[in-house]
């Protein structure tokens, strides 16, 4: 096979000498006009954590999706263990020793954990003795990899940390020799995802391959013994992960010079915003989950609300946003909002409360409307959108989407595109330029950058900064502490429903915080 | 009340619960691997006709409930390749199934024996007669247990025994097989069986051929047991009382042969007493035909437990990139 010329630095990172798990030659595959994955090559060598990097979009899915026998290549080979393997099917990808933990968990909710292990490799017409026999494995399994899971607990009582076990569990019941985990730490909290690094390092030290896919540096330089880069359907190099660091895998994903840290001035607090006193929330099982919120927050300054998901943080933007219901006390410039059945997001929206919601695929668009119609949403009450007393003027907002895509750098601009058409970072500047473009005195942003390329993140965090120096107020609500800590002028940390504390980023530390997530206080 | 009349109709409850049972399992396994069946209705319909009219033109009752699964399978075939080849919206294609076996019967039946739709009346051999179960007969005259084996027990057609013998069967298939264990994952998660290598179509045909087939003998057994020859809509609505008693055994087999009885005996009774007089005013008939789908109304509104369908019912499955 030929070397096709690549951009960025091609080496052979694998030392030949060692035996290779997985040797990739010349993988190509078009869907239609659009090149996933172009010429590529690749060699992982056995008993090692191989790690795959890129932006969204640059080809990582598709590539293992190959492998894993859900798509065929339009050119190329695949050589396991040094033999030439065709993969035509997951199953050939099974009987090849490939197994894949999915982004999106494969598992049946309703089915116990060995139900779910044992499916689709059951040994046998009958479940009696198939039963039996996976339980021992598994009981093997979690001596052997520090994989305890109860296997008589139904999947969907688990945490999201157990549920990814499962999926390993299922990989290495059908004995798999080469794991692919795709981006395993979006949906884990930190000392999840640092249990599972420990797990995936037992797995190697047992001889298993692992090849971890991600769009995270730090999880690269964290576990991995050597990394390629992906770029536009490319490899763009592959090189020992000891002897890169993360801004020349962030130049070599984004094929220019990026910053990773955030670069602001100190705050400049003003006035009082938002003054929250008491606050609290049930759900819909009537479970308290905001037991007593009480927050400030000033003009000129970003709050960062840290924590693990689920203690509550979610709630506090919903009922700040007029989406849940609550008690308590909320003052928006010294002026009280009802958190009662009147609120609702428009009337927020008229008072000058923007949101850029966490999850913005349901809550932040509607995905198969367009590009123009979304940005409409919530503000279509707009006199400059209007056309007479009930027609929409869509030409007026039509341009508005224009210009906005423009100023927040949306690609492609065109606004008669659909949501869904847009890579997740620039759906989420779609949600971004919305709420931002209002100048609202205060914004609600929860998650900005979850599932957004690095190109983008730059461009939210700076946005958010920059919205920051203009005198309003944040509230920024994210799992990732890297980001709490480099946007945020103060840091709460959220806890059961409750805020275990308020921190200086400049004068705390991840473990400082990573303890009150965890709800021990000082 | 008295003691026989309790007999009475509870011997035709089951009678009467037998069709609603094979089409309530049949419906089960359907959309226990998530293919919503509203074209019961239309194969039961399509299986009575056929069966009717094949064991009137041959003689036998077996050969009519040949016919008549074969007429209920290829209905299933069209709705499986609808819904699982074309990922076609399955409840469209469940009406036109309905539409189509109410259209297609009623013509062949006039076309084929210009009865105005309806086949010959079947005798003998052309349709089901009793069973008498050993000692039927001898145990007759003993009092209480005497009349519940020999008249409630004893006495039924085959189909009635074989409907009852499937509840059982359809529990060890669902819940004792590698068969049952993916045809479950396929109703709930499609994606977890492609990945663990088993073909999803593969096992959403399988389970739409046996609910073409439970249907067919629920149309059998509604032209050859219950009635003697086949009559226009002679379904009577019973494939949605069917839908509906699923919905009310939340998708289980023992809890489908729990309310397809219910169903069965509320139309016993009001086939016994039309216009039930509760000294105030008169219950009308009307009322117990209605009441199926009230208590199914009931429990969709959560008052009675919560009845939970297959997650993943209804959608067809595309892989996902």
């Amino acid at each position: 096979m030929t070397d096709t010329g690549h951009t960025g630095r091609q080496e052979t990172a694998a030392p030949t000498d060692l035996p290779l798990a997985i040797e990739l030659r010349g993988i190509s595959k078009s869907f239609g006009s659009v090149q996933a994955n172009k010429d590529i090559s690749i060699k992982v060598a056995k008993g090692s954590i191989h790690g795959i990097i890129g932006e969204n979009g640059a080809g990582k899915s598709t590539l293992m999706s190959i492998l894993y026998g859900f798509y065929k290549a339009d050119a190329g080979e695949i050589y396991i263990a040094g033999r030439l393997t065709p993969i035509p099917d997951s199953q050939s990808a099974i009987r090849a020793g490939i197994g894949m933990v999915f982004q999106h968990f494969k598992l049946v909710q309703n089915f116990t954990v060995l139900e779910n292990v044992i499916l689709g490799a059951e040994g046998g017409a009958m479940l009696r003795k198939a039963m039996a026999k996976a339980r021992e494995t598994l009981a093997a399994l979690a001596r052997d990899y520090e994989l305890d899971v109860d296997p008589d607990a139904v999947v969907e009582d688990l945490s999201v940390g157990h549920q990814q076990r499962v999926e390993i569990l299922k990989a290495l019941y059908r004995q798999a020799d080469i794991l692919i985990l795709d981006e395993p730490t979006g949906v884990l909290t930190p000392a999840e995802a640092d249990q599972l690094f420990r797990i995936l390092n037992g797995l190697r030290d047992q001889g298993k391959t692992v090849i971890l896919i991600t769009h995270k540096l730090r999880e690269i330089m964290e576990i991995t013994d050597t990394v390629s880069v992906m770029r536009r359907g490319q490899m763009t190099a592959t090189v020992k992960t000891r002897d890169t660091s993360p801004e020349e895998l962030a130049e070599l994903m984004v094929g220019r010079k990026v910053l990773l840290a955030v670069e602001k001035q100190a705050a400049a607090p003003g006035a009082m915003v938002l003054e929250v006193e008491n606050l609290r929330v049930r759900d819909e099982a009537g479970v308290e989950r905001l037991k007593g919120i009480s927050l400030t927050i000033r003009a000129g300054e970003i709050l960062g609300i840290a924590g693990v998901a689920g203690n509550g943080q979610s709630e506090l933007l919903e009922a700040l946003a007029g989406i849940a219901r609550g008690t308590g006390t909320v003052r928006l410039n010294g002026v009280e909002i009802a958190l009662t059945a009147s609120a609702d997001g428009q009337s927020r929206r008229a008072r000058g409360i923007a949101h850029v919601p966490e999850d913005r695929q349901h809550l932040g668009l509607i995905m198969d409307f367009t590009a123009w119609e979304n940005v409409a949403f919530g503000y279509h009450h707009a006199p400059e959108y209007q056309h007479g007393l009930i027609l929409m003027n869509n030409d007026a907002i039509r341009a508005d989407t224009v210009s906005k895509m423009e100023r927040y750098d949306v690609r492609p601009p065109i606004p008669t595109l659909a949501a869904k058409s847009f890579s997740g970072g620039n759906q989420q500047k779609i949600v971004v330029a919305r709420e931002m473009d209002r100048n609202p005195d205060l914004l609600l942003v929860g998650q900005p950058t979850r599932g957004v390329d690095i190109g983008a993140i730059e461009f939210i965090h700076k946005q958010i900064v920059a919205l920051r120096d203009t005198g309003k107020a944040v509230l920024l609500v994210s799992v990732e502490l890297d980001e709490i800590m480099s946007l945020s002028d103060r840091i709460a940390v959220m806890f059961d429903g409750q805020i275990m504390g308020e921190r200086d980023p400049a004068t705390t530390n991840e473990r400082e915080l990573g303890l009150l997530m965890a709800g021990v206080a000082e | 009340m008295d003691f026989a009349t309790l007999i009475q109709i509870l011997d035709s409850t089951v009678r009467l619960a037998t069709p609603l049972l094979f089409a309530c399992l049949a419906g089960l396994f359907s959309e226990r691997a998530g293919i919503f069946d509203i074209g019961l209705e239309g194969k039961m319909l399509a299986a009575a006709f056929l069966s009717a009219a094949a064991a009137a033109v041959t003689g036998s009752v077996w050969l009519g409930v040949g016919a008549g699964i074969f007429a209920s399978l290829m209905l299933s075939g069209i709705h499986g390749l609808a819904s699982i080849t074309f990922r076609g919206n399955q409840l469209i294609s469940g009406v036109a199934i309905n539409f189509l076996a109410s259209g297609l019967t009623v013509l062949l039946g006039q076309t084929w024996f210009g009865l105005g739709g309806r086949t010959p009346p079947l005798t003998g051999d052309a349709r089901f007669g009793p069973i008498t179960l050993p000692f039927a007969d001898a145990l007759a005259p003993v009092p209480f247990i005497g009349p519940i084996y020999a008249e409630l027990i004893s006495g039924h057609s085959a189909l009635v025994y074989l409907a009852i013998a499937c509840v059982p069967a359809s529990a060890w298939i669902l819940y004792r097989t590698r068969f049952g264990l993916r045809l479950r994952a396929v109703g709930e998660n499609p994606a977890a069986v492609d990945t663990a290598g088993v073909s999803v179509n593969g096992i959403r045909f399988a389970a739409v051929a046996i609910c073409g087939v439970l249907c067919g003998l629920a149309g059998a057994y509604l032209a050859l047991g219950l009635a003697a020859g086949f009559g226009k809509e002679m379904t009577a609505g019973r494939g949605y009382i069917a839908l509906a008693a699923l919905i009310f055994a939340k998708w289980r087999p023992w809890y489908a042969l729990g309310a397809t009885m219910l169903f069965g005996f509320l139309e016993a009774v009001g086939n016994r007493f039309p216009n039930i007089d509760l000294g105030l005013f008169v219950l009308p008939s009307q009322f117990m035909q209605a009441l199926p789908y009230v208590l199914t109304v009931v429990i969709l509104a959560g008052f009675i437990g919560k009845a939970v369908p297959p997650r993943a019912g209804g959608q067809p499955y595309v892989k996902e990139r």
